[in-house]
């Protein structure tokens, strides 16, 4: 059998009274991707710690490549932090080669890819963050880690960087290395093999993007004037999302959104959701629960 | 040369700006409209020039040559990148703060806050510290602070940034608020999907205006053909290749292309003008991979 390079069985962690993260299963094998969803306090970056072994779990189990946590399973890690983790005032190379020699690697492990060649020389905190994120991907990578953890690793970038992101992370998980990663951006969930969504510190959604959002539909409304129907909808406490000249209200029937447009002209039809959609209904709904007694 | 003025001819932006930063040009003769009711988004990478170009709109920066059409101080609302809260006021104090600079009435600013903070979910958080806040209520915090006054235009740099979606859906909430009150929003953002949603779209890189136009027209407009494909093409192709989606989209200069035929969105077409402008600065064989 394959060793898993991650997996959490029931993990809780609580501080003091607050549970970040309650009951968690997750699974990374090896050679695939799994995106990490969630809105801000969702428990994702609780529970990246928790694997990590940053942070030990209060009840539950965290087991990577079989065994809980060490300083030998966190040499099989490369992890790329949303600060990116680099060491703003040594230079590129430095930097690579410091990260190299915690690893036990050799030079050879820190010699520079081509486009950072340019660069190695010139102290990190100077330079672009496109250049930046090349170089900590590069650190990530060099000791050719079994599990890689990237947190929001494409924040900012334009769309050619992000797909030559995401093209290091695919060749890393084609070479066998398992991948969790997390993003705000739903287009990128489509370069994941599976998405875990997490809300008030549980799971509430697993699957591709496509078993996520199954069936769920909106309202789409094609108003004479978006802004007339914008007041109206509003007025009326439906969740009212613009998108061009046209208006998508998410959890409302066509029926209650053609009473709240009143006299307005429109057309109302409905349309599929997309996962950012089904996204907030999870999260939404997560809360509501929360929030009853 | 920079005027505040009416809006004559119903629009705010710039026409050729350019802008210089000693010997590098940050803005290589851009122009820009922003129409008022209207959501305008500034896209591109790091260094592309967004930020430049809305301190241009914002009265924050002078051109070196070029126009500027802007409305007055008074009458502009101006979210910079990564602040626009002062972190040591609570939230309630960054808005009555605020609406004392741009002389708004204290009942009318205590009114408009209000509504707004609880639209947009920070109304238990109003004796908080701004530094305090978690980034997504911070932007939302900064863009009510810029939208208080009811501005003529309003300049957003990258207000969604980092934003988790939740708080990414208040803000576009906010902005379509903003616009639906007949304000010019102006956004700079990173995400292609958030541009989808705006009426018109500019796309920079390095200082240059690679497209502009509605959405559908920046699509329509994008040369050659694309095709998917299972992985990266061997050979020159190659270079013309890109990861999406799980996939790979291959774009051909010319109309032809063996393959599935893919049809573009706005994410291909700001990508294909990206990968197009690299492709004629760097020759084949001296690429950088």
């Amino acid at each position: 059998m394959t060793e898993l390079p991650a997996q959490a069985a029931a993990v809780t962690r609580t501080f003091g009274h607050f549970v970040a993260v309650d009951q968690v299963d997750l699974e990374v094998r090896p050679g695939e991707v799994v995106g990490l969803l969630g809105a801000n306090g969702a428990g994702k970056t609780t529970l990246i710690r928790l694997l990590l072994g940053l942070l030990r779990p209060s009840g539950g189990e965290i087991r990577l490549f079989g065994e809980p946590p060490s300083r030998r399973t966190r040499r099989r890690i490369g992890y790329v932090p949303q600060g990116l983790g680099l060491y703003e005032d040594l230079t590129t190379a430095e930097n690579l080669a410091f990260s190299a020699a915690v690893y036990g690697e050799g030079a050879a492990a820190a010699s520079l890819p081509a486009p950072l060649v340019p660069y190695g020389r010139t102290v990190v905190g100077s330079l672009p963050l496109g250049i930046q994120r090349t170089a900590a991907f590069t650190a990530a990578l060099a000791h050719n880690p079994d599990l890689l953890v990237l947190d929001e690793p494409t924040s900012g970038v334009d769309p050619l960087a992000r797909a030559r992101l995401w093209e290091t992370v695919a060749g890393a998980a084609a070479a066998g290395a398992g991948v969790l990663v997390t993003t705000h951006y739903m287009d990128e969930a489509g370069e994941c093999d599976r998405l875990v969504i997490m809300a008030a510190g549980r799971v509430v959604a697993r699957g591709t993007a496509r078993d996520i959002t199954g069936d769920a539909r909106v309202t789409v409304v094609e108003p004479g004037s978006w802004a007339a129907a914008f007041g109206a909808l509003e007025a009326a406490g439906l969740p009212v999302a613009l998108v061009g000249r046209t208006l998508r209200v998410p959890g409302a029937a066509p029926d209650a959104v053609r009473r709240a447009l009143g006299d307005l002209p429109a057309a109302v039809t409905t349309a599929r959701a997309t996962l950012e959609e089904r996204f907030f209904e999870l999260t939404l709904s997560s809360a509501q629960t929360e929030a009853r007694p | 040369m920079t005027t505040p003025q009416a809006a004559g001819g119903g629009w705010w932006g710039t026409e050729e700006v350019c802008v210089r930063f000693g010997a590098a040009l940050a803005l290589d003769h851009v122009s820009f409209r922003a129409e008022p009711g209207r959501v305008s988004a500034v896209v591109g990478g790091d260094g592309a020039g967004r930020t430049t170009l809305l301190r241009c709109l914002a009265g924050a920066l002078a051109p070196a040559s070029g126009l500027v059409r802007r409305p007055a101080p008074l009458a502009t609302g101006y979210l910079s990148a990564g602040s626009g809260t002062y972190p040591d006021l609570t939230v309630d104090e960054n808005l009555a703060f605020r609406a004392t600079a741009y002389r708004v009435p204290a009942g009318t600013a205590r009114e408009r806050s209000a509504e707004l903070l609880a639209r947009a979910g920070l109304d238990r958080v109003r004796n908080r510290l701004a530094g305090q806040l978690s980034g997504g209520m911070r932007q939302k915090l900064g863009v009510i602070a810029a939208m208080l006054h009811r501005p003529d235009l309003l300049v957003l740099d990258e207000p969604t940034t980092g934003v988790d979606p939740v708080s990414r859906s208040d803000l576009w909430w906010l902005i379509a608020r903003a616009a639906a009150g007949g304000a010019a929003v102006v956004l700079a953002t990173s995400y292609l999907d958030e541009a989808e949603r705006a009426h018109g779209v500019l796309v920079l890189d390095a200082g240059i205006e690679l497209a502009s136009g509605t959405p559908g027209h920046i699509v329509a407009a994008m040369p050659g053909t694309l095709t998917a494909a299972g992985e990266r093409p061997v050979g020159e192709a190659g270079r013309r290749a890109w990861r999406r989606a799980g996939g790979w989209r291959v774009w051909h200069p010319g109309p032809n292309g063996n393959g599935a035929a893919v049809r573009p969105d706005l994410q291909d077409a700001v990508t294909v003008a990206i990968l197009a402008r690299e492709l004629a600065r760097v020759p084949a064989g001296q690429e950088a991979r």
